[in-house]
């Protein structure tokens, strides 16, 4: 029986089309990756249920029952302790740096609060600017103190939490800084990715590379105009932040800017590494998807950082964004600068040498 | 005097492997300064590798190259100011306008921005652009970009012009244009490399090398290559082409055979007979009515010739 003649040619469409599909490996590549890839992040990356929240303990009390009730703190699974600065401003400095995420300070008269008094018997310290610590760290207000005497009939409070830099817990507090990056993660690579392969598609780089231009030349000639693109974009998302959602800037702009340049600088070279390995702007198209969604949820943007499993979180160090939100936070809500902000900084100063070095490599390559 | 002296282009003995496969064999080339030299070849046979080859972008597995009296690759970066380079795709970006173009490629080759004023007025009226000089390079007909990519391409004055393919786009009258500037070039002294598929085309070359599987299997001027042919050439003008063909297949002798429009064009090996009594018997016996004649050999019977082993496959 033969098929209507419609039906004749849609399927010639159709299969034509399957043909061009399975010849294009990439995108082969991309259809069972990506799903692969969202999966395991969100089966094993994401967790909600925050855990290990990086914390500095200043114990001023010291006695068994303070130690008893870090231990507990602990025990909860909730808070790690990793550091025990000297003093209340010290452990201040940890947080604005970004080094832990929650404090906990035991003030001295932490022995007669316990016996006597219906006051919390410790301050609990929480960035407000990262999602989904402040909550977590909330539950544990009302930890129970076994050793506590209470004299009030009402439940006794253990910790007072103090909500740092978002006391309002507003999320777009949390959410619009980083932002930058994301846009930033997205357009850049997106860019010169395209901007690149286009060029290559339509011939244009047949004649350059028979001219004088150098291939150095030619890869920071094209860049250029893109970093102008990226402070725009950066100065846009941090001008409506700041209208339109009250985002306060508590750091300096100028190292901001310069945060900015550096994550720019790092997310170009990761476009001009992808114009390397894709054929069309199609795949350079799917390749910067590729890269920018494990960056959007692994980076600690909209995730809690400190909820990811520890190997996720290796792994997201290759990522420029993880890096970049660190320091957009620090800069804009911690008012760190970047000085304070050296560990994100030399990652992401790691992260812009490794992916130079491999984009100059490959564009030498690929051009000859 | 050394012994480049004259030669805009020497190569001895130029070998380049591809994972094994040689895509170039064993090519001596010499090509005269001043002269338009053409490398013909099929699809694959090395031409656009050699063109490589020739400017440094690739590196040689063997031989040696010199190109306007510069070491190749070593002194690839000197000479590349000095080539101009037009590919059978346009190159130029459609998006920007003539002058653009024109302006962009002047501050690559870093011409003085005087000279480059200078220059970019003297190729606009070489080449007559002057009428689109503020259109999108995209909105121009085929025979005008020709002219703008060759206008870019000797906007530097380059003593040696790359031409690869460069009239597969165009209609015959550009061609016939393009070949006239080609020639204004050369009586200003410039020496012409370009690749081509047309016969009409390596015909007006001052000399011309055949390239197959990536050796040199002819070269000489074209005038010289045709004469030279140890062929016969002979034309048949039958009434059943179909038939004659089939009968002229049996012939020993026959090389090859290509049809054009109603006649029958044939190539046979000189072996002391006359082949147009040849074959006129042969059509005789197989009832073909048919006139036969012998005819002077084309550069395309050089061609097909030079290329193919068996030609009656």
């Amino acid at each position: 029986m033969r098929l209507p003649a419609t039906l004749t040619r849609i399927f010639a469409i159709a299969s034509k089309e399957r043909r061009q599909m399975v010849r294009d490996r990439l995108t082969i590549g991309m259809i069972v990756m990506l799903p692969l890839v969202q999966i395991m992040i969100f089966g094993y990356g994401i967790n909600f249920d925050v855990r290990q929240i990086r914390t500095g303990v200043v114990d001023f009390a010291n006695t068994s029952a303070s130690r008893a009730l870090i231990t507990d703190l602990e025990a909860s699974q909730v808070v790690q302790v990793v550091a025990r600065p000297a003093g209340a401003a010290q452990l201040q400095e940890l947080i604005t740096a970004g080094e832990v995420s929650a404090g906990v300070y035991i003030p001295p008269d932490f022995e007669r609060r316990r016996i006597s008094e219906d006051r919390p018997l410790a301050q609990l310290l929480v960035d407000g600017g990262k999602p989904g610590l402040e909550g977590a760290l909330r539950a544990l207000g009302s930890m129970p103190v076994p050793a506590r005497k209470s004299v009030a009939p009402a439940t006794p409070v253990t910790f007072e939490v103090l909500t740092l830099y978002n006391p309002e817990r507003r999320t777009a507090v949390q959410v619009v800084p980083p932002l930058i990056g994301v846009i930033l993660n997205m357009t850049m690579v997106l860019f010169t990715a395209i901007a690149l392969v286009r060029e290559r598609e339509r011939g244009n780089l047949e004649l350059l590379i028979m001219t004088p231009l150098k291939p150095v030349e030619l890869m920071i000639g094209k860049l250029l105009p893109y970093v102008g693109v990226g402070l725009i974009q950066t100065t846009v998302v941090l001008s409506v932040g700041v209208l339109l959602f009250d985002v306060p800037v508590n750091g300096h702009l100028l190292d901001l800017y310069a945060g900015a340049l550096l994550f720019i600088s790092a997310t170009l070279s990761l476009g001009l590494v992808i114009s390397t390995l894709a054929a069309t702007q199609f795949q350079a198209m799917q390749l910067a998807f590729f890269t920018l969604l494990p960056s959007i949820l692994l980076s600690g943007f909209a995730f809690p950082f400190d909820g990811m499993p520890r190997t996720v979180q290796l792994i997201a160090q290759v990522l420029p964004l993880t890096h970049f939100v660190d320091i957009v936070r620090g800069v804009v809500l911690r008012g760190a600068g970047l000085d304070q902000l050296l560990g994100p900084v030399a990652k992401l100063g790691v992260v812009l040498a490794v992916s130079v070095s491999l984009a100059v490599l490959r564009f030498r390559k690929r051009l000859a | 005097m050394n012994a480049t002296a004259g030669l805009a282009v020497r190569t001895r003995g130029l070998v380049r492997r591809f994972a094994g496969v040689a895509a170039v064999d064993g090519l001596d080339l010499d090509v005269p300064r001043g002269e338009i030299f053409g490398f013909l070849g099929p699809n694959g046979s090395g031409k656009s590798t050699t063109m490589r080859l020739l400017c440094g972008l690739l590196q040689p597995t063997e031989g040696t190259i010199r190109v306007l009296d510069y070491d190749i690759p070593a002194q690839a970066e000197a000479l590349r100011r000095r080539i101009g380079y037009m590919t059978q795709r346009f190159s130029l970006w459609e998006d920007l306008t003539v002058r653009e173009n024109l302006e962009f490629m002047a501050r690559i080759f870093t011409l003085e921005p005087g000279h480059a004023r200078q220059r970019i007025a003297a190729v606009t009226s070489e080449y007559r652009l002057a009428e689109f000089y503020g259109r999108a390079a995209g909105t121009l007909s085929g025979g005008q970009k020709q002219r703008l990519a060759l206008a870019a391409a000797t906007l530097h004055d380059p003593p040696l012009l790359l031409l690869d393919e460069p009239t597969s786009a165009v209609d015959p009258q550009s061609r016939r244009d393009f070949w006239e500037s080609l020639f204004a070039l050369i009586g200003r002294g410039a020496t012409i490399l370009v690749s081509t598929h047309y016969m009409d085309e390596a015909e007006r070359c001052h000399g011309i090398a055949i390239l197959d599987q990536g050796r040199l299997v002819a070269k000489g001027s074209p005038q010289q290559l045709m004469q030279d042919l140890p062929l016969h050439v002979v034309e048949i003008e039958a009434q059943n082409m179909d038939a004659a063909r089939v009968a002229l297949r049996q012939m020993p002798a026959m090389r090859s055979s290509a049809q054009l429009g109603l006649r029958l064009h044939a190539l046979f090996d000189r072996d002391g007979s006359d082949p147009v009594a040849a074959v006129q018997a042969r059509l005789n016996s197989a009832n073909v009515l048919a006139k036969v004649q012998a005819t002077e050999a084309n550069l395309e019977d050089v061609f097909v010739t030079a290329t193919l082993r068996d030609a009656k496959q």
